[in-house]
């Protein structure tokens, strides 16, 4: 699939060969990857949960929860963030922590922001948040995010953290887009990340974190990052390097050497694939339907083993 | 007849350039539909009031590539307004989705 990101066509890469690029993950079914093949390993067990336990953990990812959108598409869309952090709370094992990956808000208002947390918080994990674009929209572009999640961290909100073994990188691409332009790290941020990984030992399990996807996804709809490459770049020499983003409200997923790539349901309302609609605005799906397209992730690393087991599981349980 | 024709002809650009006038000074409308500016390049003299709408159901807001203003972001059918006095070429893009670009001229 190395196609995506250096096709010169007017619209970037066709629908069909997005949708090749999509694997849609079933009910509770646990995906992981093995020298880049996916493979399914049926239901995540009680054995592997215990697995996790001893020699690894479990993270949760969250996405896009919108919070404030209430156009046809989700007109409740606080409703199923509640819908999602319920099934959160669910989760026997406690996970270590929970990802939000932006798009907390949808147009960066207090109260917004203060509904996100009281429920988000509600789950009662440590929480490690990057903002959308559409959490830096307040007057002062971005000021409103940073003094509620930017304790501790860099520039617009960048930072790293370690747990048990497994170096995170939570990256911001919404900032000082370019445009024309797609995603944009920056400088600073590259200069900061360069660093950040230069003394790791090239066997440290990443996960990198971001909104917007690090790979050219989409582009003719803004889907891609632009200095994406040079971020990977720093990152090469790893053995495991799992990128996970939210933006696009539905499940990708791209394997590209080492590294993995997997984009996240929403919990607030589905997008169209690429190319499938001539924009990329909220998608209206039958009422009945909306819950089986939005949903939670879970994550396991295990130690010991290079690919991290990604699980997807949607507000419906299917 | 011909004395008729011209006269019609003068009527109608008398009637009709003042009111053109009056428009272009006041108001013009760009509204944003399916993730694009319409107009995408505008024309304008200066002292007109432009002002943007978005009919999306997504936000979108503006930002004008030399730093000068910028909008919130405008929810479905919210609107923002500026007026361009000074003449010169304007871009500026979508905030959110900086894909979406557009152009004001603005004459003298």
């Amino acid at each position: 699939m190395s196609h995506h990101g250096d096709d010169d066509r007017p619209g970037g890469i066709d629908r069909r060969h997005a949708l090749e690029c999509m694997i849609w993950a079933g009910t509770g079914v646990l995906w992981t990857l093995s020298g880049g093949v996916p493979k399914s390993l049926g239901l995540l067990g009680d054995a592997q949960a215990a697995e996790a336990a001893t020699k690894g953990f479990t993270f949760l990812q969250i996405s896009d929860s919108h919070i404030g959108f209430d156009k046809p598409a989700n007109p409740h869309a606080i409703d199923t963030l509640k819908e999602a952090i319920d099934r959160v709370k669910a989760i026997p094992n406690k996970p270590a922590f929970m990802l939000h990956t932006g798009d907390i808000t949808h147009l960066s208002k207090p109260a917004e922001f203060d509904n996100a947390q009281q429920l988000i918080g509600s789950s009662g994990l440590d929480v490690h948040y990057v903002p959308g674009e559409h959490d830096v929209v307040d007057e002062g572009t971005g000021k409103a995010y940073l003094e509620r999640y930017g304790k501790n961290t860099q520039g617009r909100g960048w930072y790293s953290f370690d747990q048990s073994g497994v170096h995170f990188i939570g990256l911001v691409n919404v900032a000082n887009l370019k445009a024309g332009g797609l995603g944009f790290i920056g400088p600073e941020q590259l200069e900061w990340l360069e660093k950040d990984v230069k003394d790791l030992s090239a066997s440290t399990p990443i996960v990198v974190f971001a909104h917007i996807p690090l790979w050219s996804l989409y582009p003719a709809w803004g889907w891609g990052t632009d200095d994406a490459a040079q971020a990977l770049g720093y990152l090469k020499r790893f053995g495991s390097v799992t990128v996970l983003n939210g933006h696009i409200h539905q499940l990708m997923q791209k394997v590209e050497g080492n590294v993995t790539f997997h984009t996240a349901r929403s919990t607030a309302f589905p997008q169209p694939a690429p190319g499938a609609a001539p924009n990329p605005g909220p998608m209206l799906v039958p009422a009945d339907k909306l819950r089986s397209v939005l949903g939670i992730r879970s994550v396991t690393y295990t130690q010991g083993k290079e690919a991290l087991a990604v699980t997807d599981t949607a507000l419906d349980g299917s | 007849m011909m004395r008729h024709a011209l006269f019609a002809t003068l009527t109608l650009a008398l009637c009709v350039a003042p009111a053109l006038a009056e428009v272009s000074k006041e108001e013009v409308k760009v509204s944003i539909d399916n993730f694009t500016f319409n107009p995408a390049v505008l024309t304008i003299k200066a002292g007109t009031s432009v002002i943007f709408e978005n009919g999306d159901d997504i936000p979108h807001s503006i930002v004008d590539l030399e730093g000068k203003f910028h909008s919130m972001a405008l929810d479905t059918g919210e609107k923002f307004t500026f007026v361009f006095d000074a003449a010169g070429e304007i871009n500026y893009a979508c905030g959110l989705h900086p894909h979406m670009k557009g152009k004001i001229i603005v004459t003298p």
